[in-house]
């Protein structure tokens, strides 16, 4: 009996101390290859950030308002922040590269599904990009555009435009990553049927005389300054 | 049967020609015609856009001019229509030079002048209309060629010949005018556009951007190769374009006083397209010919035939409330876009003097000179969209335009030359510091 334990525990001792001498191996693999992902990924830091710099992308983040942003969220510049981003990313895939070598059960296929997602994540965070860039561009095209006509309520009309561009783009970003497209679908759908129910009731019913008089006090506005035309050429 | 030969090898140069430089741009029709027409001396070239209201005097005076100071060259007028409706077109065609010929002269002219009407689209591109009388004048070989205004009803025939002699006779490039204008009248141009002009590239051009003009057949071709018409655009204000290619080219220019004109065509609703049109082409200017603007100093007068300039003081209504309050909420509602383009202090300047009442109100010309300096700066730069950063000056040159209405207002023309040429001076004076904005020392 007692021999049998002993037999037993030797046996189990003897083939742990293989698995572990089979596995050391594939861990001193993930830890080389983790060390390489480092260099290489830092590498890439470098890279993208001399990129970023020599493409003055932080002067077009400032221009599509996206510096704005990440100053009010205490966050490094964009481009700082976009080579943190190219090196983590890096780095994270080597050492999910290296967690595969070990060949544990049912990692595999969530790692190809990471690398899979990848190219869907930088075209999301680049329709995000363009989206910012294009509300900035279009609301202030929009702001220079009613101020030098001079309509009222300018800021109202830019912020307005932007805030559905960004939408747009959020919108596009979410189907872009296969997130909720369901939810975000309905949740759009909703929110804009309720702004356009709601303006059609306050100027339809509940604004009538408001809208009355503001297009009333419009084209007289436009008539008087119609009246009050200079008579100088600025050339 | 030899002339015949000969004519046909001229018609086939022509249109080889013509295919070869501005294929697309002439049509068929045009080409036969100025093949008709063969080489002249002087063109007048005559952009319209639904003119038939004015362009009949024009016709006429420009008919006259010809017959009385160029009876002996060989001149044609060449329309460059926009697609009128009015049937602008066909009156300047059909326009007989016989009726002036009878009731000025009574006499016949010793040459045909021939008239041509191309039409070169369905909207207003003045760039194409210069780059079609510069194409025709390059295949009429014309020695040189006029640009008059449709809307100039008070032309007169010796405009031409102020305009046409000092190229003909004293080998000038390019001849501006300078006009006798209500003293308000123009405020772009004397606050802004003529000092900066002057300022950069050290020449007293009192109109750098004319609607009546005449230049050389050399700066016609220069211009024709040069300027890149294909770049977006390269059609606005393709005059300041060519008074710009005559500095830089080290042309001879030269003023001839013309007189009083009637500004029918201009409007004060249209201050942002002037902007582009000027402005925005003399910001646009800079980056190329930043060696030669950067090393000038002070300023010369050019040749100037005639009074340099002369002010009127008929009464005129300008609404100097809305101004003040197109101002105020200018520098309120833009403040995100001037923090790209003004330095603090500027800024900090603007706004304290948006705050103050419309009869203390005062944009020092320091401080205008500063800001457009600035946004010279942050042109070059590109902080943000070029064409935003010329929209953004708007407002505040409404700013400057109401302090110059209340400085002069009861000011004699001669107090209103003083504040212009003090104005120069003070762009002149502050150059260097457009120097440093340039490159980024500020």
């Amino acid at each position: 009996m007692r021999e049998m334990i002993v037999s037993e525990l030797t046996q189990a001792v003897q083939e742990l101390a293989r698995g572990f001498a089979r596995f050391l191996p594939r861990l001193i693999v993930l830890v080389i290859i983790a060390f390489a992902g480092w260099v290489i990924a830092y590498l890439l830091k470098i890279l993208a950030r001399s990129i970023l710099r020599l493409i003055r992308f932080d002067r077009l983040s400032d221009n599509a308002g996206a510096s704005q942003l990440l100053a009010k969220a205490a966050l490094p510049p964009s481009s700082e922040l976009v080579s943190r981003f190219v090196f983590w990313v890096g780095w994270l895939g080597f050492i999910l590269l290296g967690i595969s070598v070990l060949g544990i059960f049912g990692l595999q296929e969530h790692i190809a599904r990471f690398f899979l997602f990848l190219p869907r994540l930088f075209a999301a965070m680049l329709i995000m990009f363009l989206g910012l860039l294009a509300a900035s561009f279009f609301s202030r095209a929009a702001l220079l555009a009613a101020v030098n006509s001079n309509l009222p309520s300018p800021r109202f009309l830019a912020n307005s435009i932007r805030g559905i561009i960004i939408v747009f783009a959020l919108s596009m970003v979410f189907e872009e990553l296969d997130i909720a497209q369901q939810t975000v679908l309905v949740a759009f759908g909703i929110a804009f049927g309720a702004i356009m129910l709601g303006l059609a009731i306050a100027f339809g019913t509940g604004g009538k005389e408001l809208a009355q008089r503001f297009l009333e006090s419009r084209l007289r506005h436009r008539h008087e300054e119609e009246k009050n035309e200079d008579e100088l050429s600025p050339l | 049967m030899l002339e015949e030969v000969s004519t046909k090898k001229s018609v086939a140069a022509l249109r080889t020609d013509v295919k070869i430089s501005e294929e697309g741009l002439l049509t068929d029709d045009f080409v036969r015609q100025l093949i008709n027409v063969g080489e002249v001396d002087i063109l007048v070239g005559l952009p319209t856009y639904n003119n038939a209201k004015t362009v009949g005097p024009v016709v006429a005076a420009i008919q006259s001019g010809i017959l009385q100071w160029f009876p002996r060259d060989r001149a044609a007028i060449i329309n460059t229509d926009a697609g009128s409706r009015d049937g602008t077109p066909e009156m300047v065609v059909g326009a007989s030079i016989d009726d002036v010929r009878r009731r000025e002269f009574n006499r016949l002219a010793l040459r045909t002048l021939h008239s041509i009407s191309m039409q070169y689209g369905s909207t207003v591109a003045r760039g194409t209309a210069l780059r079609t009388v510069l194409s025709a004048g390059e295949l009429l070989q014309a020695k040189a060629t006029a640009i008059i205004s449709p809307d100039s009803t008070n032309i007169q025939s010796d405009w031409l010949r102020d305009l046409l002699k000092p190229i003909c006779r004293d080998n000038f490039d390019l001849v501006l005018p300078t006009y006798a204008r209500h003293k308000f009248e123009g405020i772009l141009v004397t606050n802004l556009l003529y000092p900066m002009t002057r300022a950069l590239y050290g020449l007293r051009i009192r109109e750098p951007y004319a609607s009546e003009f005449a230049f050389s057949s050399r700066l016609g071709s220069q211009f024709l190769a040069q300027n890149q018409w294909n770049d977006d655009g390269a059609g606005e204000g393709s005059e300041v374009r060519l008074t710009l290619a005559a500095i830089t080219g080290g042309l001879r220019i030269g003023q001839s006083f013309l007189g009083a004109k009637n500004h029918t065509d201009r409007h004060a609703a249209d201050l942002v397209p002037a902007l582009r049109q000027t402005v925005g082409v003399l910001f646009w200017s800079m980056d190329p010919n930043f060696l030669l603007w950067s090393s000038k100093t002070g300023s010369q007068p050019i040749p100037t035939t005639g009074a340099e300039q002369e002010f009127t003081h008929d009464p005129r209504r300008v609404n100097r409330k809305r101004l003040h309050e197109m101002f105020r909420s200018g520098v309120a509602e833009l403040a995100s876009v001037f923090q790209s383009i003004l330095s603090a202090a500027t800024l900090e300047e603007l706004q304290k003097i948006a705050g103050l009442a419309e009869e203390d109100f005062h944009y020092s010309a320091e401080l205008w000179v500063r800001t457009v300096y600035e946004f010279a700066a942050a042109h070059h730069k590109a902080v943000i969209s070029r064409d935003h950063i010329v929209q953004a000056l708007a407002p505040l040159f409404r700013g400057r335009a109401l302090t110059f209405l209340m400085e002069n207002r009861n000011s004699s023309a001669d107090r209103v030359e003083a504040n212009i040429e003090s104005l120069c001076l003070e762009f002149e004076r502050l150059k260097p510091y457009l120097l440093e904005m340039w490159s980024g020392k500020k």
